[in-house]
């Protein structure tokens, strides 16, 4: 907490609006900001003088793959809001696009800042002055106050059962290893290396196994982005608004502050589709055909899904050949509507273009044909290890993803000091920093729990 | 009232708590007197006759380093010792050592008798006078007053002491002296809290009447290793120890006597600790084991009495000598002196600052089983930092504090003052933070340099430690900068070659030895060092950021109501601990991240408002 470590968030409101932008603040703010950003013209970060932008792409350091067109603003230590050296990210929005850039900062080395912090350091570093300290008092607590009611939220369900759950395994684990430790003369029946590393692999997998749930829960949490793309009159809003009636589940959120747009979420399994340019859509049959194109063209680009409409009673334009060539890389389901009418094309006729044949299928949005297949489709595009026994537990939470990972990582260091023969103390020290990674999410574990367990668990006491 | 002289500081108790608090300000030259109920009991072990083990062998070795007597008295008393852990890492490596009763008495009485400024009275302390809410004096059962400007109150279980074996009980300090009674009305009128404990011994047997033969021996180390720094060998003729077994008869008596016995009839209202639990509660809570160890440890070289370790109780005597004769290898054994459980008042430690002193009353010191630990090594501890800083006090310094980083010392009083106890607290390598850091073989390289600083390690000791580090370091270097071939393209430093894991020092003496003769200590140390590195700094660097929380201090008269948006709980437990560093405060249970943010900026806009 009083590290002198950098710190970054997500300092616009989450939403769609025009642009966002994430904050870092602290030493190493350029350096982690330099991994994960590539200039066409080849600039530094470094090398910016500060109070000036440099425009740019962030990029998976992973995958080296392009996550969006950014500014980036530097304001130096000490002329900056928190007289730290200061980065700001200014991408184009959308929650998405903002949490990935932010996930990426946070592995790059920064670390999520605690409610209030940045207004906190700059109160520490002098930036403020006194009678600014209570502003700033009042806003951590209210942050606090409101992630903790977040949290709460969060942690309803089976997550906070869950992770207990695996906690007590841990601390069963480490009790197991302090008792052998601090008491050499008791009769403490000890675990054999491979035992303890069979059941550090069987914890670590759970958790592993949790953290896959965070992309999909992902899918949950902001929706579904989808995009319906096709050429006028094949059947766009027919298509919609079937989804839509059958449902009955369309949801309108609320303008203004959280989101800019008025947007339409379609319902489907409990997954929210959230449809990308609705108005595109149902005005587009108005609009001149290469204008719609257009479009639906655009949309493409930011969906989680794209699904493509043909008219199956018309043989195929230059305008759906392009249209499949542009969603061909794309997550695509393609829809061949009008089965009710003569049929000109079928999905031979679209497999002869792409690869996967099982994307493709046939229905008649007029008279319902195959919608229920479509939607298991669109459920299954994005979703797809998900398990019927998983007990509701999701991990949707950037912090608990975090604290997640910590958790595993330091599992895994128990377990290769282990297989090194490393002495015990060092295994435990592992092994508590895996609880005190845990303890981030459902509360910190103190010596105090693990001495309790040792005392209910062993006959102590030469 | 008689009034007699006045010292600096006066301890009241002689026990292990007692004698280091009265021994370090005497020695930093202030005149101290130590008060006991008897002087034939100055330094008794109580319990069992053993000194060190787990945890508590670092405390013993810390003692030492800061100048305490503990583990010289026990290294000229030891007729066993052992380096327990020996297939563990170095860290929790820790010796242990059994004395005799009488040879650790007359050593700790000499010493003490032998200091300079420091006298000894028999005399029984019923009150301790103070005056606006600084100490005085003390005055006697006999009505005499002894002015002074710090009193430490080193009492163990004789506040209120009641024992209990089975249905009876009778007030009683220790088996067969006297209690203090009237010192804990005194202390609960100056307005602390006190709260009750309990503790218990094992019968002590007759060696004549035991058949060693049935029972597994346990010999020390040889050459037997020794506690302290200044030691060069152990002299006492060395025992061994006996092990045997309680079985299924022995806990059916047990089970089938639980009416008669004091803890389970519901007598004894105090708090008894989890990890040094009665016969009785083991055979109740551990129903599905079927035996229990049983350690016979000698009481000393003159005597024949053992002491039964493992089997504390409070059952009545008839019962005592009928479950123990069911014992392997106790057969026909004579019960000397039979087991009992002893309750005693004890003093909330949250009370007290890290000084030892108490929060409410300036002068006045608090140190051992009183604040509610167990352990005649955590006694000591306590006794030696509260004796330094009753000096320190006097001689209007800083007080003399450690961190958890940097002393198992660190870590009790810190979590006795911050956390509280509710059962007799016992420390355990397993509640420090920093186990790499804190280990039994650097407490030296930790603390003598403190311990010279304040004054209480000799020239001489000293010299033979700056030459020891220094060695060390130069070996370090060496190795470091020592490249061997270990192919025709492919050199690696000595210190390389000894991190890996297979490797021990013997492969350094093997390739490229040094050319000054180094002692063993010196060789182990290097090899620890390089071994460990990656753990050490690791830790190392945790310490560094505690250690910048621990620099913001809490002014003692903060008022922590004047920070808006403190839940009640919170503020209600910072009111009580009244933290004296950030860092104290974030360890206080139910204290949240967001409550020491508040704080922090709290302290700041303090600061910042003063200059």
């Amino acid at each position: 907490m009083f590290d002198e470590d950098t710190i970054a968030a997500i300092s616009t409101p989450l939403g769609e609006g025009g642009i966002g932008i994430i904050r870092l603040s602290g030493n190493n703010a350029v350096s982690i900001v330099e991994k994960i950003f590539t200039s066409p013209k080849n600039k530094t970060l470094s090398g910016l003088r500060s109070h000036r932008i440099i425009y740019g792409f962030i990029i998976d350091p992973s995958s080296q793959k392009k996550i969006d067109e950014v500014l980036i603003t530097l304001m130096k230590s000490p002329y900056s809001y928190t007289k730290e050296d200061v980065v700001e990210i200014n991408c184009h929005s959308g929650m998405i696009t903002l949490k990935r850039i932010l996930e990426l900062v946070l592995q790059s080395g920064a670390r999520l800042a605690e409610p209030g912090e940045f207004t906190k350091r700059a109160f520490l570093n002098g930036r403020i002055d006194l009678t600014q300290a209570e502003a700033v008092m009042d806003l951590i607590r209210s942050k606090t106050d409101e992630s903790r009611r977040i949290a709460l939220e969060q942690l309803q369900g089976g997550l906070y059962e869950k992770i207990t759950k695996i906690r007590d395994k841990i601390t069963e684990k480490c009790a197991h290893l302090e008792a052998y430790i601090d008491f050499p003369e008791d009769e403490i029946e000890t675990s054999s290396k491979e035992e303890i590393l069979e059941s550090i692999k069987i914890i670590s997998d759970e958790l592993k196994n949790m953290l896959k749930t965070y992309e999909e829960a992902r899918f949950f949490r902001e929706g579904l982005a989808t995009a319906i793309v096709g050429r006028p009159n094949v059947g766009k809003s027919s298509l919609l608004n079937a989804l839509l009636m059958k449902d009955r589940a369309i949801v309108t959120s609320t303008p203004g502050t959280t989101r800019d747009v008025i947007e339409e979420y379609l319902n489907i399994k409990g997954l929210p589709l959230r449809i990308m340019d609705t108005a595109g859509i149902r005005d587009v049959e108005d609009f001149a055909e290469k204008e719609g194109v257009r479009r639906s063209l655009k949309s493409i680009e930011s969906a989680d899904l794209v699904i493509a409409i043909f008219d199956s009673s018309q043989a195929l334009t230059k305008e759906d050949k392009e249209v499949i060539e542009k969603v061909k890389n794309r997550n695509t389901i393609y829809v061949l509507n009008k089965c009710d009418l003569p049929a000109l094309i079928n999905e031979k006729t679209i497999s002869e273009y792409i690869y996967d044949r099982t994307k493709i299928l046939t229905i008649s949005a007029v008279n319902g044909t195959g919608l229920e297949e479509l939607k298991e489709k669109i459920f299954r595009s994005c979703i797809k290890d998900w398990p019927e026994e998983r007990e509701g537990v999701v991990i949707s939470n950037i912090r608990h993803k975090l604290s997640i990972e910590k958790t595993i990582s330091a599992l895994e260091r128990a377990a290769s000091a282990l297989t090194e023969n490393q002495p015990l103390e060092i295994i435990s020290i592992e092994i508590r920093e895996a609880l005190d990674a845990l303890g981030e999410i459902v509360g910190a574990i103190t010596t105090e729990d693990i001495l309790n367990k040792i005392f209910s668990e062993f006959c102590i006491g030469k | 009232m008689f009034k007699e002289r006045d010292y600096d500081v006066i301890v009241i108790g002689a026990g292990h708590a007692g004698c280091e608090a009265a021994l370090a300000p005497a020695h930093l030259g202030l005149s101290t007197c130590l008060f006991t109920i008897n002087l034939d009991t100055i330094g008794q072990m109580s319990c069992n006759p053993a000194i060190g083990g787990l945890a508590k062998g670092h405390l013993v070795r810390e003692i030492d380093a800061l100048g305490g007597e503990m583990a010289k008295v026990t290294d000229k008393a030891g007729i066993q010792f052992r380096l327990l852990n020996l297939s563990k890492g170095p860290a929790v490596w820790s010796l242990r050592a059994q004395a005799d009763r009488v040879l650790y008495k007359l050593e700790m009485r000499k010493a003490i008798e032998s200091q300079r400024n420091l006298d000894v009275k028999q005399a029984l302390i019923d009150e301790i006078i103070i005056e606006d809410g600084r100490v005085k004096g003390v005055v006697t059962s006999l009505g005499i007053f002894y002015g002074a400007r710090a009193v430490i109150v080193t009492t163990g279980t004789f506040l209120k002491g009641l024992i209990h074996i089975g249905l009876e009980n009778f007030s009683a300090g220790r088996a067969g002296e006297f209690p203090s009674i009237k010192l804990s009305e005194c202390l609960r009128n100056l307005g602390l809290k006190m709260g009750r404990l309990k503790t218990g011994t094992p019968p002590r047997l007759d060696a004549k009447t035991i058949d060693f033969s049935k029972t597994e021996t346990q010999f020390g180390d040889d050459p037997p290793p020794h506690f302290s720094h200044s030691t060069e060998k152990i002299t006492n003729p060395q025992l061994p120890c006996y092990i045997t077994y309680t079985n299924k008869e022995t806990h059916k008596i047990i089970l089938s006597n639980l009416d008669r016995s004091p803890l389970y009839s519901g007598k004894i209202k105090g708090t008894g600790a989890r990890y040094c639990p009665s016969i009785e509660d083991k055979v109740v809570k551990f129903a599905e084991r079927e035996r229990h160890q049983v350690f016979l440890e000698p009481e000393g070289l003159e005597t024949k009495e053992y002491y039964a370790n493992g089997i504390p109780t409070s059952l009545p005597y008839d019962v005592q000598v009928k479950f123990v004769r069911t014992i392997s290898g106790l057969e026909e054994a004579e019960i000397m002196r039979p087991g009992y459980a002893i309750e005693y008042d004890f003093v909330y430690p949250s009370q007290l600052k890290h000084s030892l002193e108490t929060k409410t009353i300036q002068g006045l010191f608090l140190a051992g089983q009183i604040n509610g630990t167990s352990g005649y090594e955590e006694a000591a501890a306590q006794g030696l930092i509260a004796g330094i800083n009753a000096a320190l006090k006097i001689k209007g310094k800083e007080p003399f504090i450690l961190g958890r980083h940097e002393a198992y010392i660190g870590v009790l009083i810190d979590d006795l003052i911050t956390k509280g106890t509710k059962e007799p607290y016992r420390m355990f390598t397993s509640r420090a933070e920093y186990r790499l850091l804190l280990r039994h073989d650097n407490a030296d390289l930790r603390l003598m340099d403190k311990g010279y600083a304040l004054g209480l390690i000799n020239e001489d000791l000293y010299k033979k430690f700056k030459e020891k580090k220094e060695l060390i370091n130069e070996e370090l270097n060496r190795i470091r900068n020592t490249r061997i071939k270990l192919d025709i393209n492919k050199t690696e430093s000595l210190e390389q070659l000894l991190k890996r894991p297979e490797n021990n020092y013997e492969i350094i003496e093997k390739l490229c030895p040094s050319n000054k003769s180094l002692s063993d200590e010196v060789k182990k140390q290097v090899e620890i060092q390089v071994k460990y590195q990656g753990y050490i700094n690791q830790q190392m660097q945790m310490a560094e950021r505690l250690k910048k929380i621990e620099n913001k201090k809490i002014p003692e008269d903060f008022d922590f109501k004047k920070i808006s948006g403190l839940s009640r709980e919170v503020l209600a437990k910072l009111e009580e601990i009244r933290p004296e560093n950030l860092g104290q405060a974030s360890r206080i249970p139910g204290i949240t991240p967001a409550a020491i943010s508040l704080l922090l900026i709290a302290i700041e806009k303090l600061r910042k408002g003063q200059t």
